[in-house]
């Protein structure tokens, strides 16, 4: 039976306030001998981690829902949330289904972080995943090749079993055809926003960190399915790019109220790494090669990854304007997320260039006043709707 | 064998200028600073080529292979924080939109761009020809050197050093910077100073380095000594200053710390303490390892809150941030690109964080301190982020007490003078309290 869009929904309504991972477990449990392994914003090669036969599952904090108590022991006060709210989520037991959690690189807290987990989890495999910032092949790319090889057989070790080339190449296949689906999910956002509001895509991303990749494909395109058949109404509101949140993410309160101000999102870096290699990874070649090739040239830019030349800079997120026939940029960045706040003054001289409205403000995962945020966003959306040239 | 300088003082004043203390090596070392600023605010009109880049995976020896004259960021940084003008270059830098949470290094070096790039010393600074983003321990500095990009258009070229995450470096991350040097770094300064690469003249220049990295080391580590003959925190800034940054490799650096090595090897002999500010610390009353950078902007306040006590910093992590020597690290002439690469992978910050808690415990020992202090600063999450789980870590294992304090590097809204002090004392009272009890329990 086709699930309603209601159904669908709920169910990713249910797997992103489920703070104890049910479906992790749930998924470990029919099978007995089953693995999960964690990861941290931004990217890492879920392809090795299924290929393994483990669960890839996406750890973005603890959200508004959760009290920080113990994970705020560990970090000053100008430290970001996502950290504390991680290190709550696995002191608290609330992780216990990881068998391994994997932080990339990203910056220096989330690198720490690692390390942190290092000592605090003795029990658990932990991996820091290095990415390249040289983009040459028989450089950065041998190097990054290297690194997926160790993860290969830190993995295989856990497994106790190889894995093989065909394993690779099918897990890759796999997340090309999720890939091609939240790709479609997007477009689909940007063509019709009303039809496919932010506070669902949100959810229905955010259901890709738990769930294995085929179920999530699935996920995705009942959504599609259900939400084109429904007749929802067309506002007068202004399209915006909403970006900087590429780690911590925003309450989903604030990114209703974005919208309820006025906005459509018609492109975001929420979860990023669904959409982080931005074409097909080719299936049936050397599987890590591949991979590593489409990092280092067709993957998606942003603050944590080096801009080899400075007209390099703003690109991406100029494409996205363009894509998603965006009217003007919202910058939400996490408080104290050294990789957005540093980025920002650059990527806004380029929209001031190209005479690209923007509005910018800071939150935290547990942000709870929503007011200022609202009015900011909607004097923005008046201001684009009144005053702008289009 | 010390000299007492008169200060200029930064206000007009009533009350006479405060006599500063300094040994013959700490002049020394301040001339050297100096004179590398007005060899840099001349380069360009001798046809000199300039590059700038970061203290941590600082590839000094390299740089001087193409002739570049050499400026370093963070120094000016931590220049213009000890002058006291830092705070307006860090408004200036958040008013034309730069966050107030993020590095204050980088606002200040921004701040000082929009001032019209006058430098430290009052000369100005050239803009550079080259960027070197030697990426080692610190993700501010990719940002930082792409935000200069943008200003200015320089050349850049990224050195990426893969961090530590395992506590080890492995043959693949040694082939990666090796590479990156071959195929990157080096062509790009051949091409943006014209002159061409000759690999003999950087082992020269390694040679000098490891000369002067033997005597680095046994200064740091005559802290070992009771009384300690220095401070291995806030005197040792002076000592690392050469070696980090514009001066590793030429002969001036090693006679500089021939020179240090000798005053502190008297010192030794002579069983006195270190020279402060405030003059020498006559009673070693604590003994402490600091984990964490100075604050800048009240540098000499810092140091005396210090001293008042009688507390002496045996060793720091601060003092590792451009070279971790004391691990037996030197330059190798025989090995020079491998070696230059084990250098960036081995700087402090690049080391994880059961290496970091290894190294502190490690210095608990072997330097015998009575506790760990932290100094957890807002700016530098490379350095801070995680340091709670360090103290409880170090404390854990070592049984000693460990303190956290807060500061800023070159913001002085962020220096609480009255909290760090009143901070300290309490430590300083635990730590006699400690005692007092070790030694009940030892005579029963």
């Amino acid at each position: 039976m086709v699930p309603t869009l209601k159904d669908v929904i709920a169910r990713c309504e249910a797997l992103f306030e489920d703070l104890h991972f049910s479906a992790v477990k749930e998924w470990k449990a029919a099978v007995p001998g089953r693995k999960a392994i964690g990861y941290m914003p931004i990217y890492v090669p879920r392809e090795i981690v299924y290929a393994a036969g483990m669960l890839p599952v996406g750890i973005f904090g603890g959200g508004d829902q959760m009290e920080v108590i113990q994970g705020d022991a560990y970090y000053q006060s100008y430290i970001c949330r996502i950290p504390r709210s991680t290190l709550e989520l696995g002191l608290t037991g609330r992780l216990d289904c990881l068998d391994g959690m994997l932080f990339p690189s990203l910056c220096d807290v989330i690198r720490n972080l690692s390390g942190m987990w290092q000592v605090l989890f003795k029990d658990k495999y932990v991996r820091y995943i290095d990415v390249p910032h040289n983009y040459l092949d028989q450089v950065g790319g041998e190097f990054y090749i290297n690194e997926m090889q160790v993860l290969r057989e830190d993995l295989a070790k856990i497994a106790g079993k190889p894995i093989t080339d065909a394993a690779l190449n099918a897990s890759i296949a796999v997340y090309n055809d999720n890939r091609r689906a939240v790709q479609d999910l997007y477009a689909y956002r940007a063509q019709k926003p009303w039809q496919a509001p932010t506070s669902e895509v949100y959810l229905l991303v955010r259901a890709g960190m738990v769930l294995p990749p085929e179920e999530h494909t699935q996920v995705v395109r009942d959504y599609l399915a259900a939400v084109d058949k429904e007749e929802r109404p067309k506002r007068d509101k202004a399209r915006v790019v909403l970006t900087g949140s590429f780690c911590e993410q925003p309450p989903l309160s604030l990114i209703k109220s974005i919208e309820m101000a006025g906005c459509y999102v018609v492109d975001d870096d929420f979860g990023l790494i669904m959409r982080w290699l931005l074409d097909e990874v080719p299936a049936n070649g050397n599987p890590l090669e591949e991979l590593s090739k489409a990092y280092l040239h067709r993957s998606a830019q942003q603050a944590s990854k080096y801009d080899e030349k400075k007209e390099d800079k703003g690109k991406y997120l100029l494409r996205q304007v363009k894509q998603g026939g965006a009217e003007g940029v919202i910058f939400a960045a996490a408080s104290f997320c050294d990789p957005a706040l540093l980025e920002r003054p650059m990527l806004q001289e380029i929209l001031a260039q190209q005479k690209i409205p923007y509005t910018a403000f800071k939150f935290a995962e547990n942000t709870g006043q929503m007011a200022p945020i609202r009015e900011q966003a909607g004097t923005f959306a008046d201001s684009i709707k009144l005053w702008s040239d289009a | 064998m010390n000299t007492t300088i008169q200060m200029t003082p930064p206000q007009p004043s009533q009350k006479p200028a405060p006599e500063v203390q300094k040994e013959d090596a700490m002049r020394l070392q301040k001339e050297m600073i100096n004179a590398n600023y007005r060899d840099l605010a001349s380069a360009h009109d001798q046809g000199r080529k300039v590059a700038a880049t970061f203290v941590p995976g600082n590839l000094n020896e390299l740089v001087m292979c193409f002739d570049f004259a050499r400026s370093l960021p963070e120094t000016n940084a931590l220049q213009n924080g000890m002058r006291k003008k830092s705070g307006k270059f860090i408004l200036d830098a958040e008013r034309d939109g730069h966050s107030e949470d993020v590095c204050t290094y980088v606002k200040s070096d921004l701040g000082m761009m929009l001032g019209g790039e006058t430098g430290p010393t009052g000369e100005k600074l050239p803009i550079p020809d080259l960027l070197l983003l030697s990426y080692t321990g610190c993700f501010t500095f990719m940002k930082w050197f792409e935000l200069v990009r943008q200003k200015y258009n320089c050349e850049t070229v990224m050195l990426h050093t893969p961090y530590q995450g395992d506590g080890k470096i492995t043959q693949s991350m040694r082939d990666y910077v090796v590479k990156q040097l071959k195929e990157t770094v080096i062509p790009t300064m051949e091409r943006v100073s014209g002159v061409k690469f000759d690999i003999d003249r950087l082992r020269q220049y390694m040679k000098e380095s490891a000369k002067a990295e033997d005597d680095l080391v046994k200064v740091l580590q005559s802290a070992k000594n009771r009384p300690s003959p220095i401070d291995g925190y806030f005197g040792a800034v002076y000592y690392i200053g050469p070696i980090f940054t514009a001066f590793r490799g030429l002969p001036e650096a090693t006679q500089y710390y021939d020179v240090l090595r000798r005053e502190i090897d008297e010192r030794v002999r002579n069983k006195r303490g270190p020279i402060t500010p405030e003059g020498e610390l006559l009673e070693e009353k604590y003994r402490l390892v600091v984990e964490g950078p100075p604050n800048w902007t009240s540098f000499r306040d810092f140091w005396k809150m210090f001293y008042d006590e009688g507390a002496v910093v045996v060793a720091s992590t601060y003092s590792k941030v451009g070279g971790v020597y004391d691990s037996g690290f030197r330059h190798d002439p025989d090995h020079p690109l491998e070696s230059l690469a084990d250098y960036c992978l081995g700087c402090y910050t690049n080391l994880n964080f059961p290496q970091r808690i290894d190294m502190i415990c490690k210095y608990m020992d072997e330097y015998e301190a009575d506790g760990l202090l932290i100094n957890s600063i807002k700016s530098c999450n490379s350095f801070s982020a995680g340091q709670l789980l360090m103290l409880r870590e170090v404390e854990k294992r070592t049984g000693k007490p460990a303190a956290f304090i807060e500061s800023d590097l070159v913001d002085p809204r962020y220096f609480s003078a009255a909290n760090i002090k009143n901070r300290l004392e309490s430590y300083f009272q635990m730590i006699k309290q400690k005692r007092a009890v070790a030694g009940i329990a030892t005579a029963h």
